[in-house]
């Protein structure tokens, strides 16, 4: 249990409207988006400032004290939840000041707690864009971003966050401050050690401040939706747009189950007999759009598309999205739990997995749909069950279990943008190495010997 | 702990509905209160998660999870933007009304709501010797909204900018009226709600005027009980149940087509919780308000789509006006083009959206008397959002927004006006 005189010293540092040691609040900071056992923490600190930060971090490692820090909790691998019941949450929300966004160089500086679509909506209100946006982004933060190196719907053209990051500081576990990248382009100053934060789970430091990469934003887009009869011709159709290069900004995939399910949901009038949707938008230039355009509905026939419809205005466009924007929510709501996988394979591999999803699913009996990224081979299958049926979840467990060994024989892996957390850990040696584990671990420890940094996430320490 | 185990078998009868929610967090981008305090205990994947904790006696402290719950605006907003489908404002209202009863609802509380609401005559009583003696306690607080404070009641009602009362409330200035139909035209039941009987007066006013001008004929009853939603959202089933007994006095065997209200939360709570609450009474109370539900009708709406009212063009120097979507408007009845259409049927008047139109402005009923000064936090998003729009004049479909836009402006020195789309209709016509 912590001690009474470490939370009454955090209060006196920042606050008590800062420190929350009620019970009741403790119990609200056990849990995030992954379907994990919550585990209930010591106590939960947010600083309003940098400096407050390290200062935070300094004092914890002096007292031996276990760490989790937390952005807005929406990871689905179990990252924020507290390794021990003795483990300080802290939170980054206190820190949420957009910096600088400068428009003649390119970047924007920010404070991790900001959230992603605050800062995508400040850069656009300056004509700038900053593509990364993962589904969560309305309430995602930049650090968490950072430290899951989160993907989103634009991956295949603009790449993902780590893409896009040009610079960090943060803390390592002993609250000394690093500082590594730079507001250029260019910069060849030491480690990339802003490449090792990212992706990093909040194991290595704690992310004080970003330096991120800003574009031009495009000019024109066009949206279209291919209605195919099966996966094998809607996967080389992918294929097929890729090799005639062409870079789409989003290639979506919906399968039938979930085609099924959205309209029973939307009465959209969506093709309930389609093995599959593609759900695809060019965007540049306008005169390259239209050429795009031209190239991807060629492509599209010749792989046996049975439909094809390019949205002719923003509304139709709009519309053509629905489908894709409603394939989480509508599958969400059939059952209690919605288990959000992410297994990713080279994209020649999609109709395999896609195979491999539904068979495993009909071996344990289970309900998934299945949409995601098909430029990237990101899938998210979505097992839908309840997670209070312990038989059933075991059913689950197993399936998942069984789904991430095919993804991996196919040349994949665990998971294309959810992190590892706790929830895939014990799969991490099973898509590496033996020495790929001990190497990070000897690193973790290097870097943290008390080991207080989110210890038991990714490789454990 | 015996009793710790019943309010826990108690809280499992939602169990369903909890479980439902993913945890995903989205709720973080539109809760008012999240927006202020940035807890997860303030957003509603955190109540939900202590709800099931006391449920499942992982957490012992009903007390603790009662105080919790009471930091909500019952606006709905997360509920509206919810991917995974939670009934979150049910989820909020029966676990109230589970925990409070078991801690005991406090005297106040049982006052206001079991008294004064469900026996109105007795709260009408109490405004008439009131108001005239509020003006004694209230002074002006010389701002463009005319509103008023008071530094003598401070400790109870806090550094609060509210209109002066009316002297005389709506049901004292027009009685009752059981008007004939005009020429086999439509009919209305017209519930004012508290407020629009007792405060914006005014306003109700105009809502008579408008259906008189538009051959409307009018049912009203000076003895209207609250609709119930204050005595609901503190937990108090029971002062429902018994408003609810009253007003079904006064509606049953009467001749209307619809029951129309100018106040965004009365008809949510007429469509969505009198049904419910009705069940308590009986099975034929309760037959009577599920057909009732299917006649209740926002004023802006009744105007627009059965009266057909059109939008004008504004004419050269027209007053800006902004209009705020209230929660329990468009994220619970899902209404936001008809007030806007309304606003644009007067020419003298020129719309302007201002930022975040649906974000809440931080009333929330009876939570802005409970945590004023979160209220006012959330407000101050709201008052800047306005005043960033430029308009003259702000609008809202909901007496309880139109007194906290009230509050806030004028906390702020500003000279923007607070109106319902109804008055600014009813000012075009002759
Ligand atoms: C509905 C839904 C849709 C989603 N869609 C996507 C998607 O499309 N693409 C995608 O990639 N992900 C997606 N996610 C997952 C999740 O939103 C992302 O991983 C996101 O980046 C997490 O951000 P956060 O602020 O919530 O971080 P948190 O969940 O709070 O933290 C995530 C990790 O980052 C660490 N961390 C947080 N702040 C810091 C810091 N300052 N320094 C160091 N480490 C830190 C934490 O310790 C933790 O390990 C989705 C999640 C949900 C619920
Ligand atoms: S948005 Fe809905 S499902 Fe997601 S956390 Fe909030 S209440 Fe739960
Ligand atoms: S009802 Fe409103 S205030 Fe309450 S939790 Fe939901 S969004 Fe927040
Ligand atoms: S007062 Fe209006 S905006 Fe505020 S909570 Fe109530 S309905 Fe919503």
């Amino acid at each position: 249990m912590a001690s009474q005189a470490l939370i009454k010293d955090f209060e006196q540092f920042l606050g008590p409207e800062n420190v929350f040691s009620s019970e009741v609040d403790r119990h609200t900071y056990s849990f995030d988006a992954a379907v994990l056992r919550p585990v209930v923490p010591a106590f939960v600190i947010r600083p309003t400032n940098v400096e407050q930060l390290g200062e935070c971090v300094t004092r914890l490692y002096r007292e031996g004290v276990p760490m989790t820090i937390r952005g807005s909790g929406t990871n689905l691998s179990g990252g924020t939840i507290p390794d021990k019941t003795d483990t300080v949450v802290i939170l980054t929300n206190g820190l949420n000041r957009i910096l600088e966004i400068n428009s003649n160089d390119l970047y924007a500086v920010v404070e991790p707690g900001v959230v992603t679509a605050d800062l995508a909506n400040a850069v656009a209100a300056k004509n700038l864009f900053y593509p990364p946006d993962p589904g969560s982004m309305a309430v995602s933060t930049i650090a968490g971003n950072i430290a899951e190196n989160a993907g989103g719907l634009r991956g295949l053209k603009y790449g993902v966050t780590k893409d896009y990051v040009m610079g960090v500081e943060f803390f390592d576990a002993t609250g000394a401050l690093v500082k590594t990248g730079s507001r250029t382009v260019k910069c060849v100053t030491g480690y990339n050690l802003a490449g090792m934060l990212v992706q990093s789970e909040g194991t290595l430091g704690i992310i004080s401040k970003a330096i991120l990469k800003l574009v031009p934003p495009p000019k024109a887009s066009k949206a279209m939706m291919a209605v195919f009869d099966d996966v094998q011709s809607a996967a080389e159709a992918v294929a097929g747009i890729i090799a005639a290069h062409i870079l789409p900004c989003t290639l979506e995939f919906l399968d039938n189950n979930t085609i099924v399910r959205v309209d029973d949901f939307t009465k959209i009038g969506l093709p309930r007999d389609a093995g599959a949707i593609l759900l695809i938008e060019v965007d540049g230039h306008p005169a390259q759009v239209a050429d795009d355009a031209v190239a991807v509905e060629k492509v599209l026939k010749e792989c046996r598309a049975r439909e094809v419809h390019v949205a002719k205005d923003a509304a139709e466009k709009t519309q053509i999205w629905e489908a894709r924007r409603q394939a989480l929510p509508v599958l969400a709501r059939v059952k209690p739990t919605t288990v959000l996988e992410d297994a990713t394979v080279p994209r020649s591999q999609i109709p395999a997995m896609m195979k491999a999803i539904n068979e495993i699913a009909g071996k344990y009996r289970l309900d998934v749909g299945t949409f995601g990224h098909a430029g990237d081979g990101n899938l998210h299958p979505t097992f839908l069950c309840d997670k209070r049926d312990k038989e059933e979840f075991a059913r689950v467990e197993q399936a998942v279990d069984e789904m991430f060994d095919v993804a991996i024989k196919l040349g994949g892996t665990l998971s294309g943008e959810h992190g590892i957390g706790t929830a895939k850990a014990k799969w991490m040696e099973k898509e590496t190495s033996r020495g790929t584990i001990l190497f990070s671990q000897r690193l973790r420890r290097a870097l943290d010997p008390k080991g207080l940094l989110n210890n038991t996430k990714l490789v454990g320490i | 702990m015996k009793d710790l185990k019943q309010l826990a078998t108690r809280l499992m009868e939602l169990d369903d509905r909890l479980a439902a929610c993913m945890k995903c967090g989205n709720c973080q981008a539109v809760c008012p209160m999240f927006g202020a305090t940035h807890m997860e205990g303030d957003v509603a994947r955190g109540k939900i998660v202590l709800i099931e904790n006391l449920a499942h006696e992982v957490l012992r402290d009903p007390k603790a999870v009662a105080e919790k719950l009471s930091r909500c605006l019952l606006c709905g907003s997360c509920q509206a933007g919810c991917p995974s489908g939670v009934k979150n404002m049910e989820i909020f209202m029966e676990a109230r009304e589970i925990v409070y009863t078991y801690l005991g609802l406090s005297v106040v509380k049982k006052m206001i709501f079991r008294i004064l609401l469900a026996k109105p005559k007795f709260f009408n009583f109490s405004m008439r010797v009131g108001a005239p003696a509020s003006r004694m306690f209230f002074w002006s607080s010389k701002d463009e909204q005319k509103t008023t404070h008071s530094p003598l009641l401070k400790g109870i009602i806090g550094d609060r900018h509210i209109r002066r009362v009316p002297v005389k409330p709506l049901h004292a200035t027009v009685g009752d009226l059981d008007e004939p139909r005009i020429g086999g035209g439509v009919k209305v039941c017209f519930f004012p709600g508290c407020m629009g009987d007792k405060f914006y007066v005014d306003m109700a006013k105009a809502c008579l005027k408008v259906f008189k001008h538009h051959n409307v004929a009018v049912y009203l009853s000076s003895k209207f009980a609250c609709c119930g939603i204050p005595a609901v959202s503190s937990g108090d089933g029971e002062g429902m149940v018994m408003e609810l007994k009253k007003n079904l006095d006064l509606l049953k065997g009467k001749d209307f087509d619809y029951i129309v209200t100018p106040c965004g939360s009365c008809t949510d709570t007429i469509r969505d919780w009198w049904p419910k609450y009705a069940e308590r009474i009986d099975a034929s109370a309760a037959d009577f308000f599920r057909k009732l539900s299917a006649k209740a009708m926002d004023i802006n709406a009744f105007l627009v789509n059965v009266v057909g009212v059109e939008p004008a063009e504004p004419r050269a120097g027209a007053t800006t006006v902004t209009y705020h979507d209230s929660c329990h408007l468009k994220k619970g009845l899902g209404i936001s083009k008809e007030p806007r259409a309304l606003i644009q049927a007067n020419p003298d008047y020129k719309l302007v959206e201002m930022k975040e139109a649906d974000r809440c402005c931080g009333c929330g009923g009876s939570f802005t008397l409970y945590h004023y000064d979160l209220s006012r936090q959330i407000g101050q998003r709201k008052r800047n959002n306005i005043v960033a729009s430029g308009a003259k004049v702000a609008s809202a479909g909901c007496p309880a927004c139109m007194m906290q836009m009230e509050d806030v402006l004028s906390h702020n020195g500003d000279s923007v006006l607070v109106k319902h789309p109804v008055e600014i209709y009813a000012e075009s016509l002759k």
